[in-house]
């Protein structure tokens, strides 16, 4: 077996594990609170189109929009349960994922149990009643058995729906087959993307598959039928858990990274030194840009590395540019006053937003600076990264240079950097620790205006770990030590076609390279 | 005089605009076989599920054993009255046996009095035993009325009410299942309504006729009285219809041996 497989497969248990416990916990509760709507809505007719028309309109949502939905509103929820009860709970992972995906799951069930029970033949339904029986027995002994097999084939589809959506719920910090798919995007391992996939194929097909067999067997009342599809899904589900019993003692730190490269590698290093300390660390990465800080002031998790103008622009919502020590210390003094976050300091390189081109193509162009890429641009494409073009900086930029494109258009970095390889687009919003940029022969552009604040790579601790003396012992020699040159080479070793090394792998590397 | 074991008082039931009952008042003492008869939409079929609360009454009253349905909750009064109808509603996920033994289950009996009630009924109604563990699917419309029958009598009701309970059968299982029928409710001492189209087979089962159009009695008693006393020619052509009938059969096939 090649050694990515085998790296990608040493991973599948603990991801299969969280994959199938949040699917069957979603699938639980989907049913829990869809049946008793389904028998509400097939006695009522006034409730019952409002009913659907909400389910389907949550089924209209993009899935990857309703689990991020979640996360603010639980946010919100766990403040107030802080404020009122003392004590709040994790917005973050297993809690936003599963709520989101039940509700995914609620429309084929209540749609099918709703049909399956209005389905019932009205002289049946009459006898129900003739022989003396109450509405409750009606529905028990005659309703539900009658419509079971309808209401199963609702089951299946919300079974496979649910395992599906599941690999959506990485960006929320929740573990599932999808940290293959995220972080395989990401880093280019098509191998991880593909061994996602098809791990979350085979195992809708194996529930669907089963949850048939239950349907077989209410439909032709086979009692043996009907255990064995039952006993092969519990069997199954148990097997699937097994990785995640005894191996729950609780790490010490959740390492946080958000959802490229670079990110991964540091909370690599990270884990490493938490290691080399003798304190048990956990990753979480694949967080988006404004998750991360959120679930670190939250306390969600303990560490994580940002850069000190999104956090100026993002968090502490500054249009000004004072320059880049200023920047840095305001930063830390206000960081701690409002969320008692603690900057404790610079990893020492720059990862700066910065619009770059191809060598060749600015060079025929003429193009140095983004004063002349100004005068340029509605004849140039732009491609940008998923979220520069609603960052405040990207408004500033365009503000500052009068920046008008002909079109602009957004990309997984991965396929920003092929866009503007392959001439798709003229210029992108590259990082400048990137090491495509050297490998791609890429040119940054200048900033005359300093319309782009500073990014210094800073390392930042949660409230409650603010006087941990062993966290910062662990990552106090890691400030101001890692110039941007080890940063590239670490982030293209991850990032290249030939030769990729893992995230891990890398961090080690950038670990030796700095003399650890 | 014996106290009457259905009696209604000015019972009126509308859906919607339409005026199902329109003020019927009648007794039924215990051992009676009534027809109720009349032609559709007359509330022949209302009329008979007042008296179970299969359709509530809007105004007056119905008594059964002397109680005052409106009091007693709709299924404790539902199990102590056997019910048939066309459509039969076997439960089509329970056998044979299951399905008779479904009201005695309801009022919580003891397994062996269920088993020992099941194959009682499965004899009274001349069902193979054998014929238990079947599902109603596999039975032929005869012997599912049948089945019907030995339902609504499981729970030993006093009275059974019935809606055109053979009329989906052909002539001669039809013909067969009235006077098994006639015969059970003689021989359990029963009080029977039923709801018929058919005069011939209201004349021939019944001891009293009751006729109704458009939601009120037009008349009441037994046929050849009512036959002899009518004024209404309503009730006349209804209850006259079955000997036009057998005359115009008798032109056409020739006079045999009757």
């Amino acid at each position: 077996m090649s050694p990515r497989l085998s790296a990608s497969l040493a991973l599948l248990p603990n991801y299969l594990a969280w994959h199938v416990a949040l699917s069957a916990a979603a699938l639980a509760l989907g049913l829990a609170v869809s049946l008793p709507l389904a028998v509400w809505a097939s006695r009522s007719a006034r409730l019952r189109w409002p009913l659907t028309a909400f389910a389907s309109l949550i089924q209209t949502i993009p899935s990857l929009a309703l689990l991020a939905l979640f996360y603010p509103l639980l946010l919100a929820l766990s403040t107030l349960a802080r404020g009122v009860l003392g004590h709040g709970f994790s917005a973050l992972g297993f809690l936003p994922a599963l709520l989101a995906l039940s509700l995914y799951s609620m429309l084929p069930i209540l749609r099918n149990t709703t049909a399956g029970i209005l389905g019932v033949d009205a002289a049946v339904k009459e006898a129900a009643d003739g022989v003396g029986m109450t509405p409750g027995q009606r529905l028990r002994r005659v309703e539900l058995p009658l419509a079971a097999p309808v209401i199963m084939a609702g089951v299946r589809t919300a079974a496979v729906w649910t395992i599906g959506a599941a690999t959506l719920s990485t960006p929320v910090g929740q573990t599932s087959l999808g940290n293959y798919i995220f972080s395989g995007l990401q880093t280019e391992n098509w191998v991880d993307v593909l061994v996602g996939c098809a791990a979350s194929a085979a195992l809708a097909l194996a529930a669907d598959q089963l949850l048939g067999l239950v349907e077989a067997g209410v439909r032709r009342r086979s009692r043996a039928l009907t255990l064995a599809g039952a006993a092969g899904l519990a069997a199954g589900t148990v097997l699937a858990l097994l990785p995640l019993i005894g191996a729950r003692e609780r790490p010490a730190y959740v390492v946080g990274a958000k959802n490229f490269s670079e990110q991964y590698i540091l909370a690599a290093l990270i884990d490493d030194r938490l290691a080399a300390a003798g304190a048990r660390a956990q990753a979480k990465a694949d967080l988006g840009s404004a998750v991360a800080y959120r679930a670190l002031a939250a306390g969600e998790i303990d560490v994580y590395v940002d850069y000190s103008g999104t956090l100026w622009t993002n968090v502490l919502e500054r249009r000004d540019n004072p320059g880049r020590a200023q920047v840095l210390g305001q930063l830390t003094a206000e960081l701690k006053r409002r969320d008692g976050v603690t900057v404790l300091g610079s990893l020492g390189f720059e990862n700066a937003y910065a619009l770059a081109m191809r060598q060749d193509r600015a060079q025929a162009l003429g193009i140095a600076s983004l004063a002349d890429l100004a005068r340029q641009a509605p004849e140039l494409a732009f491609g940008a990264d998923l979220e520069f073009l609603s960052r405040p900086e990207w408004k500033a930029v365009a503000a500052a240079y009068g920046l008008r494109f002909r079109t602009q258009r957004s990309y997984q970095p991965t396929f920003m950097y092929r866009a503007l390889a392959g001439g798709d687009v003229d210029a992108i919003s590259a990082f400048s620790s990137d090491g495509r940029i050297a490998a791609n022969r890429l040119v940054v552009l200048s900033d005359p205006k300093d319309a782009i604040p500073p990014y210094d790579a800073v390392v930042l601790i949660s409230p409650r770990r603010a006087g941990d003396a062993r966290l910062r012992r662990a990552l106090e020699p890691l400030i101001g030590r890692v110039p941007v040159e080890a940063m590239r080479a670490a982030n293209y070793s991850v990032d290249r076609d030939q030769g990729k090394l893992t995230p891990a792998e890398a961090a080690k590397g950038l670990e030796r390279a700095l003399g650890f | 005089m014996a106290e009457p074991l259905i009696e209604l008082e000015d019972v009126e039931k509308r859906y919607g605009e339409h005026r199902a009952l329109a003020g019927v008042s009648l007794r039924v003492d215990a051992g009676e076989f009534v027809a109720l008869v009349g032609g559709s939409g007359s509330g022949k079929t209302t009329l008979l599920k007042t008296i179970n609360r299969l359709a509530a009454p809007g105004a007056g009253r119905v008594r059964v054993a002397g109680e005052d349905t409106g009091a007693i909750a709709a299924p404790v009064l539902r199990r102590k009255i056997g019910y048939v109808f066309q459509e039969i509603g076997l439960f089509p996920h329970l056998g044979v046996a299951e399905n008779i033994a479904i009201t005695p289950r309801l009022l919580g009996w003891d397994r062996g009095r269920i088993a020992a009630r099941v194959a009682e009924l499965m004899d009274l109604v001349d069902l193979p035993r054998a014929m238990g563990e079947r599902p109603p699917a596999a039975l032929s419309g005869g012997q599912r009325q049948r089945v019907g029958v030995a339902r609504a009598l499981a729970a030993q009701p006093a009275m059974v009410l019935m809606d055109e309970p053979f009329g989906a059968l052909d002539p001669l299982t039809r013909d067969a299942l009235g006077a098994d029928y006639r015969a059970l409710h003689d021989r359990l001492g029963l009080t029977t309504l039923m709801v018929t189209h058919d005069m011939a087979e209201a004349v021939l089962l019944a001891d009293r006729i009751v006729v109704l159009g458009e939601g009120r009695i037009l008349a009441d008693g037994a046929p050849a009285e009512v036959l002899a006393t009518t004024s209404d020619p309503r009730v006349r052509d209804l209850l006259e219809a079955p000997r036009r009938q057998a005359a115009r059969l008798q032109a056409r096939l020739g006079g045999g041996p009757a």
